[in-house]
């Protein structure tokens, strides 16, 4: 195995106070960041995750161990020999107003332009490769005002591509998109980081979707951070420790938080497909637990006839028409 | 027949000149895609118009010198009348030359404390330079003894020099304290609020200072804060030059980490600037420029607030290494001209210096940024 791009010894992150105990977030961190490996940063708010992050890309200062890079101590680089080896995307992307899309991807050669930050034939080739990989070079002669914060957040990765550094940190870069864009945002990721050999690190709420595109996972709790891979973390329970609370509960089976687990009368479900799968989902959510035993109460989907939901309770049938009217039915019959 | 041909030319012709226009941009586009929507080449105009204005103030004032007489008193003849070198040597060139150091000064650094601050409402005068300007010249006007007042009343040149070198010294005792400040504090919000409340607590001191003092001091004081391009001699003229020159060229050097500001500083910091030294530059720069201006002409408001939003309108872009020059070519324009419009042509009569850079300007930049956001829209 590759030594890591980016790794800590001893780690301890938080904040210092003058005059006081420092706070500390979380210490004895021994973390390793790979090139080559999207790594999804996850926790609940507030348990340090941008302090984290802040803390690697050398922003603020570690209460105690080191960060290096390679065998640097990024603490002892200078701003200009940090930038070439590390490059940040931030939540929430920047505004400036009267420039375009290449002028914002431009401004990523800045640690390896000269003093005006005029652009040599080579950067420009860089530029154009980073625009094409985050599959944006239409964005590059429009104004920033005219983009939506999906683009201009696109344009930032760019930005940060441009730069041309083997470590890629993102705090939240997917906060203000909307589903579909998350999902390619993510994709996006994950193919660079193979592509392109980085070594990249995106802290996410989102983690459907971090347990489906990361190599490895961080895992971030009161307790410390637990790395491995997605699916190990849940196998082995970490995932409902570090999330659990009041009315969710982690689902192993589909990977997912469910709300208010259901605790209502077992409905049998028959029938396959989309159907069922929603009809299961329904029942759940209005509480009654979805089976495939028989029961009293049966529910069952019919691909022909008008009324095409069967509804069989307390020995009474009757057919609905929709799934809202089922519910509405199971629930008068009940009460 | 012949009406229907006439439009088809017509027609032919304005689809030739967008052709022309969009050829034309696609090929600046193609060399330099960060240009795309800016118009760099109205830098050039901006020359000329500094060339044209130039001449018009050297021409125009009480007394009217035709142009070609101008042209060649500049060119180191003789003009058809003694008076008229003399005129154009002595008085109105070095009167347009302080009009347009003082100008690029103000207008360059309040382009960098809008950049810095991130704020369209910073200006050159939001670190107190000013304030500590004004408070050495209330203390010199307002506060001096028979010999002072004498010294005013008596030799106004001697008087002029005590009161640019009581601004000087007070402008640049609180440019070393609000410099201080920049090492330590990190924050650009931080400093921005203590260089506010300076000002105000410098200002409250002046208002102390006036408020008992006998009311023909008080004229004068209110004399110098009108603001004047016509104080500086032809030997005081190379000092303030060399000061606006030092602090251009700085300016000129932080372009890159000013375009990296335009992201906010964490992304700046992350693109490889230095922070500090960038801090300290920016406010290093705008004291010089700030101070020797407001020494040599007193606190001329305006000019550095309006310029740099009427450049970014005018040439379209963001980038620093367009904005420097632009802000410094608009900026000693829009100085000439409201040095020409106060001097009233043809009339003795002298506007106060301030009055005219808003009354002026004003109504210009509301319709930039008017046309600006009508863009956006």
């Amino acid at each position: 195995m590759k030594a890591p791009a980016l790794q800590t010894r001893g780690l301890a992150i938080g904040y210092r106070r003058r005059a006081k105990d420092d706070i500390t977030l979380a210490s004895g961190l021994n973390l390793g960041l790979r090139a080559g490996e999207l790594v999804g940063l996850l926790g609940p708010n507030g348990v340090g995750k941008s302090t984290l992050l802040r803390t690697l890309a050398g922003i603020n200062k570690p209460l105690a161990g080191r960060v290096l890079l390679g065998d640097q101590d990024v603490a002892l680089l200078t701003p200009l020999a940090l930038a070439r080896r590390l490059s940040m995307v931030l939540t929430v992307a920047p505004q400036p107003n009267l420039m375009n899309g290449y002028s914002l991807v431009a401004l990523g050669r800045h640690p390896h332009s000269d003093w005006l930050g005029r652009l040599s034939a080579a950067d420009r080739k860089t530029i154009a490769w980073a625009l094409n990989a985050v599959d944006g070079a239409d964005l590059a002669e429009k104004p920033l005002a005219q983009l939506s914060d999906g683009q201009r957040q696109k344009l930032m990765i760019a930005r940060a591509l441009a730069q041309d550094a083997e470590v890629m940190l993102l705090d939240e870069p997917t906060a203000y998109l909307d589903l579909p864009r998350r999902v390619e945002t993510m994709q996006l990721l994950k193919g660079l980081a193979r592509s392109a050999q980085r070594a990249i690190l995106v802290s996410t709420h989102d983690l459907d979707l971090a347990l489906r595109s990361c190599h490895q996972l961080w895992l971030m709790s009161d307790l410390g951070i637990k790395t491995g891979a997605p699916e190990d973390l849940v196998l082995d329970g970490a995932f409902g420790d570090t999330f659990d609370a009041a009315g969710i509960a982690f689902d192993k089976r589909v990977g997912s938080f469910v709300l208010d687990p259901p605790h209502g009368p077992q409905v049998s479900v028959s029938g396959a497909g989309d159907h069922a799968i929603w009809m299961r989902r329904a029942l759940e959510r209005s509480g009654y637990i979805p089976s495939d035993q028989a029961g009293a109460i049966e529910v069952a989907h019919r691909a022909n006839g008008v009324g095409r939901w069967h509804l069989r309770i307390n020995g009474r049938a009757s057919t609905h028409t929709s799934i809202q009217a089922l519910l509405n039915a199971l629930e008068g019959e009940r009460a | 027949m012949s009406q229907l041909a006439g439009r088809s030319v017509k027609s032919v012709a304005t689809k030739a000149i967008w052709i022309r226009r969009a050829k034309a941009q696609s090929a600046t586009a193609r060399f330099s895609p960060e240009l795309a929507g800016a118009r760099p080449l109205l830098l050039l105009l901006l020359l000329i118009l500094l060339g044209a204005l130039l001449l018009l103030s050297l021409s125009l004032g009480s007394a009217s010198i035709p142009f070609d007489q101008v042209a060649s008193v500049l060119l180191g003849g003789e003009a058809d009348r003694l008076a008229w070198t003399h005129i154009v040597l002595k008085f109105r060139l070095p009167k347009a030359l302080t009009a347009i150091f003082a100008g690029m000064a103000l207008g360059v650094s309040g382009l960098l404390m809008q950049t810095y601050f991130r704020n369209p409402l910073a200006e050159p005068f939001v670190l107190g330079v000013s304030s500590g300007a004004s408070m050495g010249v209330a203390l010199v006007v307002l506060t001096a003894g028979g010999v002072g007042g004498a010294l005013l009343a008596g030799l106004g040149l001697a008087g002029d020099l005590l009161l640019t070198a009581a601004a000087g010294l007070g402008a640049t005792l609180s440019m070393s304290l609000v410099l201080l400040v920049a090492i330590r504090i990190q924050s650009s919000a931080t400093l921005l609020l203590l260089g506010l409340m300076f000002g105000y607590l410098v200002s409250a001191m002046v208002s102390l200072l006036l408020y008992f003092a006998l009311p023909e001091r008080i004229q004068a004081y209110i004399n110098w804060t009108f603001g004047s391009f016509s104080g500086v001699t032809g030997e005081q003229l190379p000092v303030l030059a060399m000061i606006v020159l030092a602090g251009l060229l700085l300016s000129a050097a932080l372009s890159k980490p000013l375009n990296a500001l335009l992201l906010g500083e964490d992304y700046a910091r992350s693109l490889g600037a230095n922070l500090k030294w960038t801090r300290i530059g920016i406010v290093l720069a705008t004291a010089l420029l700030v101070s020797a201006v407001t020494a040599f002409c007193g606190p001329i408001a305006f000019i550095g607030i309006a310029v740099p939003h009427l450049c970014r309108g005018l040439l379209a872009s963001a980038d620093h290494r367009l904005l420097l020059p632009g802000t410094c070519l608009a900026g000693a324009c829009v100085a000439l001209c409201a040095s020409i419009i106060a001097e009233l042509p043809g009339n003795n009569l002298v506007l106060p210096l301030n009055v005219v850079t808003a009354l002026m300007g004003a109504p210009v930049v509301m319709l930039v940024i008017l046309r600006q956001v009508r863009g956006k829209l």
